[in-house]
């Protein structure tokens, strides 16, 4: 009885979506306020509609109703509770709900929390939303309907989830990953929304700045968290492979970093609107480009849960309609206009725009690596694969060329920035930042040239950072009150630019720091790694909810003392008869110890992998800076202001969108 | 020439530059790192080069792993069975990794024309083939006339 409800309210939801997609956008082009009124209660429509069938199929996991397909083939009965809540979202067409889920909640929070755009706007954004929903609708309605139900033949129970999933990890990676994804709909809308009736100017720009920064925090969890996840769940202690699958996630962030600031430029400035537009809609493009790759099944990878061609033909057309349309769109629309630059080669404008190119050239690099062994196998002409060294060797110069870069931008001032004072304020950041690097290459011992450029650009962008702050908060009343005046949005820069240079500094000390072993052990062995002993005590049988696991007990010995005790696992599930390595991990901020156990060789020997992993948390802390600094950015006051300033420039009548677009641009000629 | 013309040009100077560096590095690191895909037939055919390195992969034959008892060494053949492969590799081994399972194997082709391996992937899920063993056993099993259907097709889950 229920999952039909579910499936019929999809069905409504479709049809809401398709009102919304139409409706208040045929009510802004014809000037009709009565239609327009119509965005708001169909989106509303639409969400509870989709939340109540996510509801419904969480209920039918959380009671086992295996007469439900999805539910037999991702779950099972002995499933601890939150696994088979998290199991909603653990094949094919329960990611996708949650996906649409997303979507709507996001067009929700857009109707919520826009009162005070004006009404054309507002109109024309949600209907955009509105069209996107009724791609991803159409999509599980006709191809992935998560209730198709095994009538009569009901199996007694489920084939389980796959126990790579069983894991705190699959709980949030994916709902977070998705906010990520989907929030950059909203960008696309307000870019769409501003191509439509012309008006690409600050106001846009501002609008469309807090959605994209919380769309790109959640996407840095959500990245960071499946790098996390792969690190101690499947990876053997790697935390990037450069699998494509990562990749597809890794592009719409980069692109996204992009926009963000490129955003700021047109919010600030008024110049590079055409560029900021293209992005929006390129990044959003990605985002979908990702998850064709990610669900089409074109991928091998533990990700791919679909093989049925019709959904990855369905999904590659969804992707070339967006993309074609917007692209006309922006054909036709994007302003033509000269704008007469008014800034210097030493200015803020020309350090982010050198950013914009050193990401946009970093996302072209991955989609180049990623999509290349796609194309050439499409055509037949050969099974090829692009291994780590080609992006560890095109990537690596990009982020440290970045990164020093944003060691002198944070300086840089709008229009002209003189190149003696700049020059001045970075004497000191240059010198910490080079004793720093030395006495940190002297601790860990050994030098070579990409650990040297690494860990320097990350104390370059650390100590350059702490300046600007310095300079910034100096104050007549005191320091204190000088740092309290700084907004929320500089402090949001702050710590996204620190957890850059966190994230950098954990990549370059493990990458060139780490040690790992892979060792044959008999209980009672000692093994050695680096400055650490391994003692193999012993390994034994223990028994868990759904699965036997052999259990090894490892002591850690640091100067003849004891500083850890690992107990690593080999689990054998009862359903699947799948094996799962569990690896025990001491972790600790300056360095984590690993152990995993291997395949078992001889009567009493195993293979066993020891690792010593330095730094290797800064990866996952500098993306928590990151999203942190995004979460506060958003918070700043100067949003709710400036939105009720732009209502009341807007709501003047004899405004037209290119004087708005004037005053919006003060500085910049159009 | 007029000033802002100059600045355009400069412009555009600089950028072609930094275009055609990338070009060339990318071009550049793609050759060094572009790793081909052979199955046994072709290996033993001797059309895979040796000492570049490749992929290969196939099931792994039934009673053909052999364990150094000292170290960490461990051989297998690798077959599409019409041709099996020497596989030889030091280190742990994927979870999934078994006789009769399809592998991926990562490595260099000696002169001896044995494989030897720096990375071994079975994959994720036991129902699951790698596509490029799939296509490989297909491809052998249409030489030889048989059909093998049903253990060849990718399985999703």
């Amino acid at each position: 009885m229920y999952p039909e409800l579910g499936q019929l309210a999809l069905i409504l939801a479709l049809l809401l979506a398709v009102l919304l997609a139409v409706v208040p956008l045929v009510g802004s082009l014809t000037g009709r306020d009565n239609l327009q009124a119509f965005a708001r209660p169909l989106t509303t429509g639409m969400f509870v509609f989709v939340g109540l069938a996510f509801a419904v199929l969480t209920h039918a996991f959380l009671t086992d109703d295996f007469s439900v397909a999805y539910v037999a083939n991702n779950s099972n009965s002995m499933l601890p509770w939150y696994y088979k809540f998290s199991a909603v979202w653990g094949g094919h067409e329960g990611s996708l709900l949650l996906w649409i889920l997303m979507l709507t909640g996001w067009t929700m929070a857009v109707a919520i929390f826009s009162r005070r755009l004006p009404s054309v706007m507002i109109s024309q954004v949600l209907s955009v939303l509105g069209m996107v929903s009724v791609g991803f609708l159409l999509f599980i309605v006709v191809t992935s309907n998560p209730f198709d139900r095994l009538l009569p033949n009901v199996p007694a129970d489920g084939a389980d989830l796959n126990p790579l999933l069983q894991d705190f990890g699959l709980i949030v990676h994916p709902p977070m990953l998705y906010m990520g994804y989907v929030g950059f709909a909203v960008a696309f809308a307000f870019a769409i929304a501003a191509l439509i009736n012309g008006r690409l100017d600050a106001a846009w720009a501002r609008w469309s700045r807090p959605w994209t920064t919380v769309a790109w925090a959640f996407l840095s969890i959500g990245i960071a968290l499946g790098s996390w996840w792969a690190y101690y769940e499947l990876g053997w202690g790697g935390w990037w492979f450069w699998d494509p699958v990562e990749n597809a996630s890794l592009l719409p962030w980069l692109s996204g970093t992009a926009l963000m600031h490129s955003l700021a430029v047109t919010e600030k400035r008024g110049v590079f609107k055409s560029w900021t537009v293209l992005l929006a809609i390129v990044t959003f493009a990605l985002s979908l480009l990702g998850t064709f790759l990610v669900r089409s099944g074109v991928l091998t990878s533990v990700h791919a849960f679909a093989s049925d061609p019709e959904r990855g033909t369905f999904l590659l057309v969804l992707l070339a309609i967006t993309v074609l349309a917007s692209l006309m769109l922006y054909a036709f629309r994007a302003p033509v206009v000269h704008v007469r630059s008014r800034y210097g080669s030493l200015s803020r404008e020309i350090f982010l725009l050198l950013n914009n190119v050193l990401l946009v050239s970093a996302t072209l690099l991955v989609a180049v690596g990623t999509l290349y062994p796609l194309v050439l196998d499409f055509f037949g002409l050969g099974k090829i694969s692009i291994g780590e060294p080609f992006f560890n060797l095109t990537f690596s110069p990009l982020a440290v060329a970045t990164g020093l870069l944003l060691g002198v931008g944070v300086f840089s001032r709008w229009k002209k920035t003189d190149a003696g004072w700049l020059a001045r304020k970075l004497l000191w950041p240059l010198a910490i930042s080079t004793l720093a690097t030395a006495a940190i290459m002297a601790g860990y011992g050994g030098f070579t040239p990409w650990a040297f450029l690494g860990v320097f650009t990350a104390v370059w962008v650390t100590t350059a950072t702490f300046r600007d702050l310095w300079d910034k908060s100096s104050s007549k009343k005191g320091r204190i009150h000088g740092l309290r005046r700084q907004s929320r949005s500089y402090y949001g820069m702050v710590l996204g630019h620190l957890g850059l240079a966190i994230t950098m500094a954990g990549a370059t000390v493990v990458s060139n720091y780490g040690i790992e072993r892979d060792v044959r052990m008999v209980p009672g062995d000692v093994a050695e790694v680096g400055d650490y002993q391994f003692v193999f005590v012993d390994i034994g049988e223990r028994r868990g909810q759904n699965f036997t696991a052999q259990y090894g007990s490892f002591d850690v010995m640091l100067d003849g003392e004891r500083v850890a005790e690992l107990h690593p696992e080999k689990r054998q599930y009862s359903v699947g008869m799948s094996v799962m390595t569990e690896a025990d991990i001491d972790a600790g901020l300056f360095r984590d110890i690993f152990v995993a156990v291997g395949e078992r060789v001889s009567d009493n020997a195993w293979a066993i992998r020891l690792q010593y992993k330095p730094l290797v948390r800064w990866l996952w802390l500098g993306a928590l800076f990151m999203a942190a600094g995004g979460f506060l950015a958003i918070s700043d006051r100067r949003y709710r202001i400036r939105e009720r300033a732009a209502e009341s420039a807007t709501a003047s009548p004899e405004t037209s969108p290119a004087q708005a677009g004037a005053q919006g641009t003060a500085g910049a000629v159009s | 020439m007029h000033p802002i013309r100059k600045k355009r040009l400069t412009i555009v100077l600089f950028l072609l530059a930094g275009l055609s560096v990338a070009v060339a590095l990318t071009t550049y690191a793609l050759r060094q790192n572009i790793n081909l895909f052979y199955d046994p037939t072709q290996i033993s055919a001797g059309e895979a080069p040796v000492d570049v390195r490749i992929r290969a992969g196939g099931m792994v034959k039934e009673g053909s792993v052999i364990r150094d008892p000292d170290s960490l060494k461990v051989e297998f053949l690798v077959t599409d069975y019409s041709a099996s492969v020497p596989v030889e590799y030091v280190g742990i081994l994927p979870d999934l990794f078994a006789e009769g399972q399809g592998i991926v194997a990562m490595g260099r082709l000696n002169t001896e024309g044995r494989f030897v391996a720096d990375q071994v992937l079975a994959k994720h899920d036991e129902n699951y083939m790698p596509p490029e063993v799939a296509g490989a056993l297909e491809k052998a099993s249409k030489a030889e006339g048989k059909s093998v259907t049903g253990s060849v097709k990718p399985a999703s889950y």
